[in-house]
């Protein structure tokens, strides 16, 4: 493993704006000095954070260094998640495409997303840390459950933070946390959406840190967090090189497409790909593409790309996923743009729709809305940046049974337009 | 300008406590008359906020503080500017998060508010690790970059922030967010106590200080107390300029009557 490095650059003046160094390819290792991807990354918490991310480094770091914790986790995640997940082979849609479609099958693992190989090995870790607490930020509440499902299982206590738009927006899934025994507090303060909800979530953890892990539910935050998500997603980018190698004599895919909100999933699978020659895309919401439209920042402990004003004021992403909702991006994402390793596009909402219904019709599947801009992505691109017969593998990053009703609504209102 | 450390030390030697109330910049029409007249009740120094929209360290006192001031106009600038304008009488200090001076740019930053005259800077979110580009900018305009040691820092971090820290150093009272509470334990003495340890600069604690008796208890530690939420929730219910002087008024009593 090597370190992304990069000579340090001082972006203090936003005149420089998108002016980056690349340095050398990102093969997505280990970290530079101080959790630097490149320029992006590092440590912008208040000195009461400081002690405990570093107790975080130091204690993910051995216990991935530690066959028998590894073991542990691979046993829970084969056990317990489900996995490995298959790839599946699209027959009618490739047909209908024109190029060879893969799917990566996270939407089968337990709870229906990949945000449980995430917050398993999470919660382990805070049992190893001798911790008994888990605080979690959500949007959709994708996170919030999955958090909520390691809790019970490891019979840690829960608290998730949820704005109070979307525990509206998503009652039910405020219920299915609660079933599972955590405690949903909705956060009424700025947006009252996601970028509220981790701000609530880090100050529960200053004031709580001796007993409690912060669950961070994407490759953001402040380090070893985007490092660490990365690698505990990364068993979905390896499982799909190994899949995907014995399903094309060897070869590796010529495209790889997730989506991007903070970025997990995407960071997990493009782990499993960076050495290889693939072309690696990440797809974000039209109404929160930081890497299209963000400039650098720092929030939420992070250098990265964010949806701002000139005066640096965060802004509000908007999109019909719920979970693609976030104003920033993983500071390593910004890292793979700015270094051309990566290519990041954007999904228009119709697109998304559209291609939700396409994958519905033709494979038997409901994809979520945020795999489904990846999806639209290929949907589109299919015979004109992607030629006809490449090979594209898509991590369907979760399943759809959660956005149903809101697909429903958004189609009738579609028929009331026409 | 007047420079934050001698000034601080000087009234120390005089055997004064120091008392460093906090006022959200741009919060209300008459936020500078109330600077002014915190200042006149007996302030040894004045932090101002510079309003985030994602203020992490803080608590609902001080994140509404930051939503009315953002509401009504206030940026950066415009905050810089009316201090700039203002003969306050006592150092004043800036308090904001990275990405305003991340944004501004560090020099720029650090330039403007040495030609506003205002001596100091604490961000809340710029930890020793990461303090490299904005310090060495702060340095050359001669504005000094208050740091924060917390109940959580190690030993020997904390001579490590005391070492880079100007102005004063900045006692977290306790882990948490910025906010009033009806006691503080025994974290505060102790987080003091390592400081002293380490440093003779002036100690001055923060972060949940919220009454005249508080202030006076930490300050048979401590050289002085910054309090922020206990003044700024009697601006935002409204008492206006006459109400927060009242209240430092009580604070000053308080800490000279220690």
């Amino acid at each position: 493993m090597s370190a992304p490095g990069g000579p340090p650059a001082d972006q203090g003046s936003p005149s420089v704006g998108h002016a980056f160094s690349p340095g050398p390819p990102p093969e997505m290792g280990t970290p530079g000095p101080d959790g630097r991807f490149g320029e992006f990354g590092g440590r912008f918490v208040p000195e009461s954070l400081v002690p405990a991310c570093m107790q975080l480094e130091e204690a993910f770091a051995a216990a991935w260094a530690d066959a028998s914790f590894r073991t542990e986790l691979s046993s829970v995640l084969r056990d317990y998640g489900g996995r490995p997940t298959p790839v599946t082979e699209c027959a009618r849609l490739s047909e209908e495409l024109g190029v060879r479609l893969l799917l990566k099958r996270e939407d089968l693992v337990h709870g229906g997303s990949h945000k449980l190989n995430n917050v398993l090995g999470q919660a382990l870790l805070t049992l190893r840390m001798g911790k008994g607490r888990l605080v979690a930020e959500t949007g959709a509440g994708q996170h919030g459950v999955a958090t909520a499902t390691a809790a019970a299982l490891l019979g840690l206590e829960c608290t998730v933070y949820m704005g109070e738009l979307d525990t509206e927006r998503q009652e039910l899934n405020v219920f299915r946390m609660e079933l599972l025994g955590a405690e949903v507090r909705p956060v009424r303060s700025g947006s009252r959406t996601l970028k509220d909800a981790v701000n609530e979530a880090l100050r529960d953890w200053v004031a709580s840190v001796d007993r409690t892990h912060y669950c961070l539910g994407s490759v953001m935050g402040p380090h070893p967090f985007p490092y660490m998500v990365r690698e505990l997603q990364r068993v979905v980018g390896e499982e799909a090189r190994a899949q995907c190698q014995a399903l094309l004599g060897g070869a590796d895919p010529d495209v790889v497409v997730a989506c991007v909100g903070g970025g997990s999933n995407a960071a997990g699978t493009f782990a499993g790909f960076a050495d290889s020659g693939a072309r690696l895309v990440g797809v974000e919401a039209a109404g929160g593409a930081a890497v299209s439209d963000g400039i650098p920042g720092v929030l939420h402990g992070m250098k990265s790309l964010l949806l701002q004003d000139e005066e640096g004021q965060i802004l509000e992403a908007e999109s019909i996923s719920a979970g693609l909702d976030y104003p920033g991006i993983g500071p390593e994402h910004a890292w793979l743009a700015a270094s051309g390793r990566a290519q990041y596009a954007k999904a228009t909402d119709e697109e998304v729709l559209g291609a939700f219904r396409l994958l519905a019709r033709t494979e038997g599947i409901l994809p979520a809305l945020e795999p489904a801009h990846a999806l639209a992505w290929v949907v589109r691109e299919a015979g004109r940046s992607v030629p006809r017969g490449s090979t594209v593998l898509v991590t369907l990053s979760g399943r759809g049974d959660k956005d149903v009703a809101q697909v429903r609504e958004l189609l009738a209102s579609e028929r009331d337009e026409r | 300008m007047i420079a934050l450390e001698p000034w601080l030390r000087e009234r120390r030697s005089a055997g004064r406590k120091l008392l460093v109330p906090y006022l959200m910049g741009g919060m209300g029409e008459d936020w500078v008359e109330a600077l002014q007249a915190v200042a006149d009740a007996g302030a040894d120094a004045v932090e101002v906020g510079i309003p985030f929209s994602d203020p992490m360290m803080d608590g609902p006192v001080i994140q509404e503080a930051g939503v009315r001031a953002l509401d009504r106009g206030a940026t950066p600038t415009r905050v810089i500017d009316a201090l700039a304008s203002e003969e306050v009488g006592v150092p004043v200090a800036v308090m904001t998060y990275y990405n305003i001076v991340f944004r501004t740019g560090h020099r720029r930053m650090a330039q403007s508010l040495r030609a506003a005259g205002i001596g100091a800077a604490i961000v809340a979110d710029l930890p020793l690790e990461e303090l490299g580009p904005w310090a060495a900018e702060a340095d050359a305009a001669e504005v000094a970059t208050v740091l924060l040691v917390a109940p959580s820092t190690p030993e020997p971090r904390v001579a490590q922030i005391c070492a880079r820290s100007r102005g004063f150093v900045y006692a977290v009272a306790r882990m948490g967010v910025t906010g009033e509470r009806e006691s503080l334990g025994s974290e505060t003495t102790d987080v003091v106590r390592r400081i002293r340890q380490v440093t003779d600069a002036p100690v001055c604690v923060g972060v949940g200080v919220s009454t005249p008796a508080q202030a006076r208890a930490v300050c048979e530690v401590a050289d002085g107390v910054v309090v922020g939420s206990a003044l700024v929730r009697r601006l935002l219910e409204g008492g206006g300029p006459d109400a927060a002087a009242e209240f430092v008024g009580q604070l000053r009593a308080a800490l000279d009557a220690g």
